[in-house]
């Protein structure tokens, strides 16, 4: 067991540090509600054998249906793996966030495939499209005919449970050459509105795919108008921001924002910059699993930095 | 440095050029005819574009007019090609999935793919 932890306090975060603080296993987050402010309770691994305080809520990210390289040739496979230990836990989660690419190429089969299988968890699932979920043919139609109702331009939407807002963004449609991410003018003004009656005590959690916040430009991880949507954000006493996309932990507080990316149900990959390119990483298959929750994350409330602590199931 | 890599690029494209005049050499005297119309077909080849690790290769590419480029995807998670102006678009190209385009007028060509945008490639026409 090992425990790191590391604080940012404005100066900027170095590569090194980046990369000391991702790790990466399988399944899900779960987070738990203490006064208002959520903090992971570890991945799902360790929330068995957490005591659940009231309100709690998975987080599951990039479960490619549909992948079948080498990283993993069973995509549906690992994701039962995930399903089962959501179905094992002896509290209920009160509903998942899923953040994205659910299919790996938005093909009928693969979203049929993923309903099943999600179907089994008897929770209610909130998501937000990855890039994969909108490359069929109609670019995005399969995506809001299933997922959409309810939602607004791409997919974009709000509620409200226990107290929190919750907002699901999309920010991988329209995307611009060069560019990163895209949230565009029209989901800006939308969010604008959206908070305008919420009072600055109200606990907010924010999800979309690709981070809001820039992790590495040179892979595209981050969104160019991310930065538009954190500012409209700032005045709010407990923020947390729930991505994926990168298939690694990566986690960061700046003031009264906490960022938090998830892991993939399907295969891993690299950190930032130590391969030549943000592909799907192949590790040996027996690695794969025994990696499955390898991490927990403890956020702690107020200003104390967070803390990352590798376990392995095994040992 | 750009200077550099652009005038290896020249060489290696001479050298490519010098290789097939030498097979045309060694075959010339025996198949004139076909050397003919080796050479009409050279003109109408299909330039290839391959993606590897998330990069268009090569990134920069000038056709003659008429030239068909064609894209291959060999990355194990799918790509897009998409031109700034969207004069050109292909849909999702899984592994070893092409995509062919015909440039029948000149200009320049930026393009990127739709889900990894910060991959980037220009196709000069002239």
């Amino acid at each position: 067991m090992a425990k790191k932890s590391f604080e940012d306090r404005g100066q900027g975060l170095g590569r090194r540090e980046v990369l000391e603080c991702m790790v990466w296993a399988g399944t899900g987050v779960l987070w738990g509600v203490s006064g208002g402010v959520p903090h992971s309770v570890g991945l799902i691994g360790d929330a068995l054998a957490a005591e659940p305080t009231g309100f709690t809520f998975l987080q599951m990210s990039d479960s490619h249906i549909g992948f079948d390289k080498a990283a993993n040739p069973d995509a549906l496979g690992t994701l039962r793996e995930a399903v089962a230990k959501v179905k094992a836990m002896q509290v209920k989660p009160s509903f998942i966030i899923h953040t994205g690419d659910i299919t790996h190429l938005s093909k009928p089969a693969e979203f049929d495939n993923a309903d099943k299988v999600f179907g089994e968890t008897g929770v209610q699932i909130h998501y937000v499209p990855g890039e994969h979920d909108i490359i069929d043919e109609e670019r995005g139609k399969a995506y809001l005919e299933r997922y959409g109702k309810g939602s607004r331009g791409a997919g974009w939407y709000s509620y409200d449970d226990h107290g929190i807002h919750f907002i699901g963004l999309v920010n991988v449609v329209d995307l611009k050459g060069g560019g990163l991410g895209n949230l565009g003018a029209e989901q800006l003004a939308w969010l604008e509105a959206d908070l305008k009656d919420k009072s600055n005590s109200t606990p907010i959690v924010v999800f979309a795919h690709i981070p809001l916040q820039v992790i590495y430009k040179e892979w595209g991880w981050g969104t160019e108008d991310g930065t538009q949507a954190l500012a409209l954000l700032k005045r709010f006493g407990s923020v947390t921001v729930l991505n994926g996309h990168i298939h690694q932990l990566a986690q960061k507080v700046e003031g009264n924002m906490t960022f938090h990316t998830a892991l993939s149900t399907a295969f891993p990959q690299p950190a930032p910059g130590s391969a030549p390119s943000p592909g799907p990483m192949l590790v040996p298959a027996d690695k794969l699993r025994t990696l499955l929750g390898l991490s927990s994350v403890t956020v702690a409330q107020g200003n104390k930095p967070l803390a990352i602590i590798d376990k392995t199931l095994a040992g | 440095m750009p200077i550099l890599i652009n005038q290896l690029r020249f060489a290696a494209a001479r050298f490519a050029v010098n290789r097939s005049l030498v097979v045309a050499l060694l075959l010339g005297p025996v198949v004139g005819a076909m050397l003919a119309f080796g050479a009409v077909a050279a003109q109408d080849a299909t330039d290839v574009i391959t993606i590897d690790n998330f990069t268009f290769t090569p990134k920069e590419l000038t056709v003659a007019v008429g030239t068909t480029v064609k894209w291959v995807n060999h990355d194990d998670i799918p790509h897009t090609v998409v031109e700034k102006k969207t004069t050109f678009r292909s849909k999702a190209l899984d592994t070893d999935d092409s995509y062919s385009f015909t440039f029948a007028s000149a200009g320049t060509f930026d393009y990127f793919c739709g889900l990894h945008p910060h991959m980037v490639g220009q196709i000069i026409v002239k």
